[in-house]
């Protein structure tokens, strides 16, 4: 009951506010693109040239023994870098726009889900291009693809609670930017992005939520398979789990904010 | 019933090392035991409450805790201990130049501004003209914001910001921007909206302005709260007489003391220079 009073009152909140929020939507899409010649088509550009760069490399080490490497490549590639993006772009929604909610009494997390609008399109049309590939990869398409909307859901919701942990921290830290980076490039390689884990350390790769999403979506493209049940609560569980403490320093944090920025 | 009660205040805030340091300065003042965070009160125990229509002077030097209480009534700082009553909606007008986005066009800037003022897109779309207008910005309506000269920002912020139709309204310094002409306009227009039966709260280090437009005043003293009253002039003048002479009144008659050698000042000043004395300082 009380949960559905939250809700409802978020809801109201979030209408209240929407005019802000699109406002900010575009301002965010404008900030991405300024002064790039081909605006947009950065973002399907730049994930095709890491893909076609990996495919280079990696090919002569790992793409003998894996069956259709491009797109298991592409599975990778498509949700870590989403991943980066989303959260690296949320990093800076606090701090960027002290200007604004110190001024005005805005909830702070419209910032962080209107930079998290602007790299969900983004991931989207990548996904796009990403199809074109599982076609010309030979793979045939089934019904089964529209399970990929859960890992998508979890993925959605795991990097809006990264976003909300990491601007809070990087208000009160400005060095989480930095030791960010190399955590991110660790977990990049522990994503098994271009290659395959061998099965006796498969449990240890699940305690990384970035490879158990990536793992989901090759289940369900190159093995046409669907996940256990158990699985689907695995990535249930990192989305919730990341979501949670990033509301709880959110409200813990609220008024700290101020005396930071 | 009020429009807005303010019952026993206080809030803490909250300074030192911690601003925009880095982890490792962090560590090696932890480590020396040098980490210091100072907390304060920055209001304590306010208290006081408008009626619909009134208009609130807040006088006091800088530090005294004026802003801090504004972000209060405002609600983007939460009330450490007391509480804070308001009925209808509420709109602050505080240092109007920030806040945009230099690489925007003064269009996008202009609805950007307007939504975080809590104005709807169609309230916009009908207002955005009648905007650009005012603020005399025609020919710049699609220029990137970073080209306007400081003068037109702060026209257009103020074009913007006076379209607000609140239950209350809180001013921060901004009765009047921009210089000759568009000054007399702009404070024309606040004069209009300040007629219009707002309540407002108004914070100026111009006490002729308190003078002009309040019918009551709230003087505080590094977050202390000297006096609360109706009695506008009385206690302007006891301020500027406290302006001169440094000493702090405790408690009403001492205010009323002070009222009177500031008139006695102002009349010996008057008769000694035999020009009309200046009612603001």
């Amino acid at each position: 009951m009380n949960l559905s009073v939250f809700a409802k009152n978020k809801l109201q909140q979030l209408k209240k506010h929407q005019f802000l929020f699109e406002e900010l939507v575009r301002r965010d899409f404008k900030q991405k693109y300024k002064r790039t010649v081909l605006g947009m088509g950065w973002s399907i550009l730049s994930p095709l040239l890491t893909l076609l760069v990996m495919k280079l490399v990696f090919t002569y080490f790992f793409g003998r023994t894996i069956a259709h490497y491009t797109t298991y490549l592409f599975c990778g590639n498509l949700l870590f870098s989403y991943f980066m993006e989303s959260t690296n772009g949320g990093m800076n929604s606090l701090l960027g726009n002290a200007a604004i909610f110190t001024k005005v009494n805005v909830p702070k997390y419209l910032f962080l889900f209107s930079k998290n609008v602007s790299s969900f399109i983004n991931f989207m049309l990548v996904m796009l291009v990403f199809f074109v590939f599982v076609y010309f990869d030979n793979i045939s398409f089934s019904p089964r693809f529209f399970m990929l909307l859960y890992p998508v859901g979890c993925l959605v919701v795991f990097n809006l609670g990264v976003g909300m942990i990491l601007s809070a921290l990087f208000v009160f830290f400005r060095d989480i930017k930095y030791l960010y980076d190399v955590f991110a490039r660790l977990l990049m390689y522990c994503s098994a992005i271009f290659y395959k884990v061998p099965a006796k350390y498969e449990m240890y790769y699940l305690l990384n939520p970035v490879y158990v999403y990536i793992k989901y979506f090759r289940t369900i493209v190159l093995e046409g398979q669907i996940p256990s049940v158990e699985y689907h609560l695995l990535c249930m569980f990192y989305a919730v789990l990341m979501f949670g403490i990033g509301v709880w320093m959110y409200r813990h944090y609220n008024q700290r904010f101020l005396y930071y920025v | 019933m009020p429009a807005l009660i303010v019952q026993d205040v206080s809030i803490r805030y909250i300074t030192g090392d911690f601003k925009s340091i880095g982890l490792k300065e962090y560590f090696m003042l932890k480590l020396k035991g040098k980490y210091r965070v100072t907390e304060f009160w920055a209001d304590k125990d306010i208290t006081f409450s408008l009626e619909k229509g009134d208009m609130l002077g807040i006088i006091g030097k800088n530090g005294a805790g004026k802003s801090t209480l504004l972000k209060a009534v405002t609600g983007i700082m939460e009330p450490t201990r007391g509480t804070i009553r308001r009925k209808g909606t509420i709109a602050a007008l505080l240092e109007l130049a920030s806040g945009f986005d230099r690489d925007l066009t003064v269009r996008e800037n202009t609805y950007l501004r307007g939504a975080m003022l809590g104005y709807t897109r169609k309230f916009m779309d009908e207002q955005y003209n009648n905007i650009i207008a005012f603020a005399e910005l025609e020919e710049f309506q699609d220029r990137p914001f970073k080209q306007l000269s400081s003068g037109m920002k702060s026209r257009l912020a103020f074009s913007i910001a006076c379209l607000v139709n609140p239950d209350i309204l809180i001013l921060d310094e901004v009765l009047s921007v921009g210089d000759g002409a568009f000054k007399e306009k702009s404070a024309a227009r606040m004069k209009s909206i300040l007629a219009s039966g707002v309540t407002g709260i108004l914070v100026s280090h111009s006490i002729g302005q308190v003078r002009d437009l309040c019918n009551k005043v709230l003087w505080l003293d590094r977050g202390c709260q000297v006096g609360f009253s109706g009695d506008v002039q009385r206690y302007c003048d006891a301020y500027c007489e406290y302006l001169l002479t440094k000493r702090l009144p405790k408690t009403e008659e001492e205010i009323s003391k002070l009222a009177k050698a500031w008139e006695t000042r102002q009349k010996k000043s008057e008769n000694s220079k035999k020009r009309p004395g200046k009612t603001n300082s």
